[in-house]
């Protein structure tokens, strides 16, 4: 496709000289930017804190000893964050589908009496930043209104929150508006129930939008910084990010950079394997969110 | 329970059963998202017939809301109760213990008082400034540049996203590393260049730019790869006719590339300012606010004074406030996103 600059003008010598100079310029610019700190980190944990003061610093380091990442391993108990964690995200994400995609469901499909008055109350949330809500949201989760359970140090604190989330809700809705009628209309002549349906129907054709659904839910909850900060206060309850943080004072600093390794692992191994679906979720995200 | 966030609206007695909603609050929030109500009125329920078409009905909306019910109570609990209380918080005095003490707007005159409240609206203010003159306009230059390059197409869309991939947190503490007067990464490629080496985050005169050199970095990948989809939809006859008219390279740019993606373009402007004023994090690893105040941000001295010193009303009062700053941007933004729909 035809883009700003055409394809005759780079087939001069002149524009190859151009082209190819630019090119250069941005793969080693964007790897000197992105990609250059990420290795400064994984070699950085493999020198001893004498190496890492020294100036000028070493580009390879000098021994290449990864018992650094044990030690980090052991002494920031990162074990038992990454176990919390993945229990975080884990749940979030079983929780979130099961309720923003009945929620979606039923908006979209069974559209009940005052649907869009909840839709539009939904979509709302939107336009008020969680962070501006950070003080009621927690005196919520320490203490429960009506039910008075003190969800503090537990994963309700995290699971709970995380469905409430108005753009999934317009994402799922907004998708299985595109289903067609007749193909569950057809199915409701047949005696099926709304649930039977949701199941059946609904959600095997929804695959794509789930996957993006899902990628998101679980990486927010993984990325999530301030919220665990205050509702997982206790040191075994800790999500990652916070784990390390808390500890990171009293750390050396190579066991620091070798956690910080370990910590953004994961989340790297994810974008490798679902890059699509979480660059379909961007644009998704860049028209409505 | 949703009944808070309706109820502040204008009732009308429009209500067929339960009188929560009224139908005016529903196309009050409605319009702003003009497909969803063009989409639903199409779709609107076949009037019932007949006791067994009632039945009928009224058994769907019992459905309906059984499948309903785990979202509302999420929202209710999590996002609707939390904007009226916010607003209940900043108005009393509270111990947890004993019910609340209305007082007035003496929280807002304690934090307005506060010496750090100045700094932290100023900082706020100069953080998402800075964001917007170093992180606007990049990620834009970007996106045009890797939309002209026929070679290694992926590879550059997948490290531009590394960074947004990294948990803040992961990304805040490495830079703290790599801002290290001595030793650090920065200083050392500043010495290869010859550059006296800076004090980053120890100095007043550095420590927010500091910041905002991370934060750009972390959220750069979003804005790129949301631009380079907008350019790909650009048709490329505009470009082809702008060039038999005589336009050179950066008025194409000008006369084609921006107005196509104008609407795109002031929608992240809006996203961005949002986003940027909620600026937490980073203060808070890097720097806990100092040297001297010169990091105190709106976010910070809120979490500050709910978690430091105590003080729930005044920390909701600044929320509050922040939050209407916000409102501001967000109304804005759905007027904008809006007009984006009509077209």
């Amino acid at each position: 496709m035809r883009t700003l600059v055409s394809p005759l003008a780079l087939r001069t010598p002149r524009g190859r000289v151009i082209y190819w100079t630019i090119l250069t310029v941005t793969v080693v610019g964007f790897t000197g930017a992105f990609v250059f700190p990420l290795y400064w980190m994984v070699t950085g944990a493999l020198k001893s804190p004498d190496e890492l003061a020294q100036i000028p610093p070493s580009f390879f380091p000098k021994h290449f000893d990864l018992h650094v990442y044990v030690d980090a391993w052991e002494q920031l108990q990162l074990g038992v964050f990454l176990k919390n964690t993945v229990l975080y995200a884990g749940g979030a994400w079983l929780f979130t589908l099961a309720v923003d995609v009945s929620a979606a469901y039923a908006l979209s499909k069974l559209r009940p009496i005052f649907g869009k008055l909840v839709l539009g109350a939904m979509l709302a949330t939107l336009m008020i930043p969680p962070m501006v809500l950070l003080l009621p949201t927690y005196l919520v989760a320490k203490d429960l209104p009506i039910f008075h359970a003190d969800l503090l140090n537990t994963p309700w604190a995290i699971w709970l929150p995380a469905a409430a989330n108005g753009f999934f809700v317009f994402l799922l809705k907004r998708f299985f508006d595109s289903i067609p009628r007749e193909l569950l209309e057809a199915a409701e002549i047949d005696g099926a129930s709304p649930a039977r349906i949701l199941w059946s129907i609904v959600l095997p054709v929804s695959r794509p939008i789930i996957g993006v659904v899902s990628i998101l839910s679980v990486v927010t909850v993984w990325k999530d910084f301030v919220w665990p900060l205050l509702v997982l206060p206790e040191t075994d309850k800790m999500s990652i990010s916070v784990g390390i943080a808390s500890l990171s004072a009293q750390m050396p600093q190579n066991v620091l950079i070798a956690s910080l390794v370990i910590a953004s692992l994961p989340t790297i191994i994810v974008f490798f394997i679902f890059q699509r679906s979480i660059m379909a979720g961007l644009t998704a995200g860049s028209l409505k969110g | 329970m949703d009944d808070k966030t309706t109820s502040t609206r204008r009732p009308r007695s429009a209500g067929t059963a339960g009188g929560v909603g009224t139908a005016e609050a529903v196309e009050d929030l409605q319009v702003g998202w003009g497909p969803e109500s063009r989409l639903a009125e199409r779709h609107e329920p076949p009037t019932p017939h007949g006791a067994g078409a009632l039945r009928r009905a009224v058994g769907r909306n019992l459905t309906a809301y059984g499948f309903l019910c785990a979202a509302l109570i999420c929202f209710a609990l999590f996002s609707w109760y939390p904007m009226f209380r916010e607003v209940v918080l900043s108005f009393q005095q509270n111990n947890f213990v004993d019910p609340g003490i209305w007082v007035g707007f003496d929280n807002f005159r304690t934090v307005i008082a506060d010496p750090a409240f100045r700094s932290a609206w100023l900082n706020t203010a100069a953080f998402s400034g800075l964001a917007l003159v170093i992180g606007y306009a990049v990620p834009f230059v970007l996106a045009v540049v890797l939309n002209e390059l026929k070679h290694a197409k992926a590879y550059l869309r997948f490290v531009v996203y590394l960074p947004v991939m990294l948990p803040p947190a992961v990304a805040v503490l490495l830079f703290k590393w790599f801002y290290d007067p001595g030793a650090g990464l920065f200083n050392q490629v500043l010495g290869v260049v010859h550059i006296p080496p800076l004090s980053w985050l120890d100095s007043t005169s550095t420590a927010l730019i500091s910041l905002v050199i991370v934060s750009t970095w972390m959220n750069l990948g979003t804005g790129t790869l949301i631009y380079l989809a907008a350019l790909q939809s650009i048709p490329g006859e505009l470009y082809e006719s702008a060039e038999l008219d005589g336009a050179g390279l950066f008025r194409r740019v000008w006369h084609v590339t921006i107005p196509q993606t104008k609407l795109i373009l002031l929608v992240m402007l809006l996203l961005q300012i949002v986003a940027t004023m909620q600026v937490f994090i980073e203060p808070y690893l890097l720097t806990g606010g100092g040297p001297e105040n010169a990091t105190v941000t709106v976010a910070y001295l809120m979490y500050q004074y709910a978690f430091n010193f105590g003080d729930f009303g005044g920390g909701s009062a600044l929320g509050l406030m922040l939050m209407i700053a916000l409102l501001i941007f967000s109304t804005v933004y759905l007027r904008v996103s809006r007009e984006e729909d009509a077209r």
